[in-house]
């Protein structure tokens, strides 16, 4: 900590010296994971083109940024550039009058629709935040491991668990890395992971969100059938397994499995010395059509607030550009850059994340379109309820009740 | 002739700054506190809605289930350490009191020592001993052929708040040992050896003389353990995080309130809700420390030397 804030200062102490009237802009984020690459590669990499403009990267913890960012926006204190989580809660924001409208950024053109749909109003007429990242699900898996136990690669539901049972079997390693601790891995690495094969991707989703389909209904439920039968290839005391602990046994190559999101893939690459490969979710039966989550992640958005407006629009172009996009595609693999641009990945793991997008059907989280606008929240509750199921404390059918009976207390479709 | 009475400025002058200082830092954000949980915000406007927050939090079951749920854990959080923390406490006091026991100033020092680790080393340390991955705990008990015993005690429902309150324990022991330790220092030898005289030694000596004496110190310590356990909020927040899992079965009145009033994760905060649930717990403190006041420690039998 205190070495960033050294460098901080010292940055600062020759920015000023440099040039005196500079614009200062502040971005605030969750990814406090990524801090050195924004100051090491994306910031000087703008300020080399953009003399007059400085940038400090200011992120907070992930579980409190929504929360934090609120009451900085509220007080008047928010950065001058915002990072936008997907959908509703972004949209408050802007509804908000708290994130300004990006219609006129000249670079939003390098954007599909589909790339802002999470940043975009319900009725489309404002677009207000600039596409960042996606990220994809799936297992990543330890390559020795599965040499050492003889098995293969699994594509459907079957196999998986028979590569399960294998690896359990031979003893050497935990079969899957995960906890149910934190709660939201049994939701996002699980759930929704390998949920979009059983409730088929898009067209289920929509379904829920028209009120067509029920949480109730048996595409819903399957997903956490397949959870409840986890239990059995988990770690021992999994129960008190958090997220740091699940990644920490994962890369000390104690496991075999991981359920994963592509954005563990830098983390990944820097602490495992062993090679690793993905598989995507597997299909319930051999020749199915496979579906993935492909979840718009990560945007960012000008504080409709700030004193640096032109400033900030001028990073927010620049974020646009098929050179941000390069940059951060091969800083950070594993975050899939929603540019037009086709842009050359070198990492073989993201490469084969990505390659899915080719062989499969692409669907976004299922809980995070209007579903949580109201209270209780979809996501949240969908959080708790995977991980009751997990353990074992309740059952898939009770678990999706409740989650629809939630739901049906707010939300029209569904009542 | 009756002489004029002077008014007394160096009083006012001498009491100015702690008044100042007391009401700018606690009765003010009190009374605002109090104030906020009578509004709520729609759209961007605060507006002023009586006591709507409170009608929601005891009558929306989706609140009251959460706010219920948090009472009944605070409840047993403070059961476990009046049942365990207090009698220990005694005890140790007891122990350490007594004239031929060696080494006492490092026991009590070893024991103290704990009450002044900040919550999130404990928090932090406890949860690693009890890891069931890195932990040492599952070898501890292996290695004396009681591996059978252990659990994941974290992150089972019906372990992880009694664990966390042990844990507790095990940090605030201290401070009812060195309150009664003090106590029984006070008590003066010629009681105990009139008491000898009678035929009262040892344990009897303790129940009869001592235990009356230290009494009132016992119900101060009750009172702090009650007001200390109802504003808890730290270690809980150290070891299972605001959502207080599993399943909210370590959920407390200060983990509900801070997850309400700021907001975690996807959740959003909502100040005057959460002024409310900070509300009701000050009556529930108010109202338990009156019971003591009022109730108890008007009762209770006072000697004098």
């Amino acid at each position: 900590m205190t070495y960033f804030k050294l460098t901080g200062a010292l940055l600062a102490t020759t920015v000023l010296g440099t040039a005196a009237f500079a614009q200062e802009l502040t971005i605030e984020s969750w990814r406090n994971d990524d801090l050195t690459l924004w100051q090491d590669k994306i910031i000087p990499a703008f300020e080399a083109s953009h003399p007059g403009i400085t940038v400090t990267f200011s992120p907070s913890a992930p579980a409190e940024y929504n929360a934090v960012l609120n009451s900085k926006l509220d007080a008047g204190s928010a950065g001058d550039l915002i990072t936008c989580r997907p959908f509703d809660a972004s949209l408050a924001l802007y509804d908000a009058g708290q994130l300004a409208s990006l219609n006129d950024l000249p670079n939003m053109a390098n954007f599909s629709d589909v790339a802002k749909s999470a940043w975009t109003t319900d009725d489309g007429s404002a677009t207000f935040c600039v596409p960042m990242a996606s990220v994809i699900h799936g297992f990543i898996y330890n390559k020795d491991a599965f040499a050492e136990v003889g098995v293969e690669v699994p594509t459907t539901e079957a196999e998986f668990f028979d590569v399960l049972e294998k690896i359990k079997a031979d003893g050497n390693y935990i079969p899957m890395a995960m906890g149910t601790n934190d709660q939201w891995e049994a939701a996002t690495m699980g759930y929704n992971n390998i949920g979009p094969n059983y409730w088929k991707g898009e067209e289920g989703r929509l379904a829920l969100i028209a009120g067509e389909q029920k949480l109730t209904d048996a595409p819903w439920v399957a997903p956490f059938e397949q959870l409840a039968k986890w239990k059995d290839y988990l770690g021992d005391g999994f129960e008190a397994q958090t997220y740091p602990d699940s990644q920490n046994i994962f890369t000390l190559a104690r496991a075999a499995i991981y359920p994963a999101g592509s954005w563990e893939i830098t983390g990944f690459n820097a602490q495992a010395d062993f090679e690793m490969g993905a598989f995507k979710p597997p299909v319930p039966n051999a020749g199915d059509e496979c579906y993935i989550s492909d979840h718009t992640d990560i945007a960012m958005g000008l504080n409709a607030a700030s004193p640096n407006a032109e400033a900030a629009r001028t990073f927010l172009d620049w974020m646009g550009t098929e050179e941000f996009a390069t940059i951060y595609a091969n800083a950070l693999p594993g975050f899939f850059s929603l540019s037009k641009f086709d842009i050359a990945m070198e990492d073989p793991l993201a490469q084969e994340f990505v390659s899915w997008r080719g062989e499969c059907n692409s669907t976004i989280r299922s809980t995070y379109q209007i579903l949580s606008r109201g209270t209780p929240n979809l996501e949240n509750e969908t959080w708790n309820a995977s991980a009751q199921v997990i353990k074992g404390a309740e059952s898939p059918a009770d678990a999706a009740k409740r989650l629809e009976d939630g739901l049906a207390s707010w939300y029209a479709p569904h009542m | 002739m009756a002489e004029r009475r002077q008014i007394r400025w160096h009083i006012v002058v001498f009491l100015t700054p702690a008044v100042l200082v007391y009401t700018a830092i606690m009765i003010f954000p009190l009374f605002n506190t109090l104030r906020l949980a009578l509004y709520t915000e729609v759209g961007q406007m605060r507006e002023f809605v009586g006591l709507q927050n409170f009608r929601t939090l005891f009558g929306d079951p989706r609140w009251s289930d959460s706010f219920w749920n948090a009472l009944g854990n605070n409840f047993w959080f403070f059961i476990i350490h009046m049942l365990v923390q207090n009698p220990i406490g005694v005890l140790l006091a007891a122990i350490l009191s007594h004239p031929k026991l060696r080494f006492s100033a490092l026991y009590r020092s070893a024991i103290f020592i704990p009450t002044i680790l900040s919550f999130v080393i404990v928090g932090f340390a406890w949860k690693l001993i009890l890891s069931p991955i890195w932990g040492i705990a599952p070898g501890m008990l292996d290695a004396v052929g009681l591996k059978f015993l252990y659990a994941p005690w974290l992150g089972k429902e019906e372990y992880a708040l009694t664990t966390l309150a042990l844990v507790s324990v095990w940090q605030f022991v201290g401070i009812p040992m060195m309150l009664i330790y003090a106590a029984l220092l006070t008590i003066p030898e010629e009681i105990i050896e009139a008491g000898e005289c009678d035929g009262l030694t040892g344990w009897a000596a303790f129940w009869k003389i001592k235990l009356p004496l230290i009494l009132p110190s016992i119900g101060i310590i009750s009172i702090l353990t009650f007001v200390g356990n109802f504003n808890a909020f730290d270690l809980i927040y150290a070891a299972q995080g605001a959502l207080a899992g599993p399943d909210y079965s370590t959920d407390i009145l200060g983990t509900f309130m801070y997850r309400t009033f700021f907001g975690f994760q996807l959740q959003l905060g909502d100040p005057h809700m959460g002024s409310a649930i900070a509300t009701a717990m000050f009556a529930i403190i108010l109202i338990g420390v009156c019971i003591y006041l009022f109730g108890i420690q008007t009762r209770m039998r006072r000697y004098q030397f």
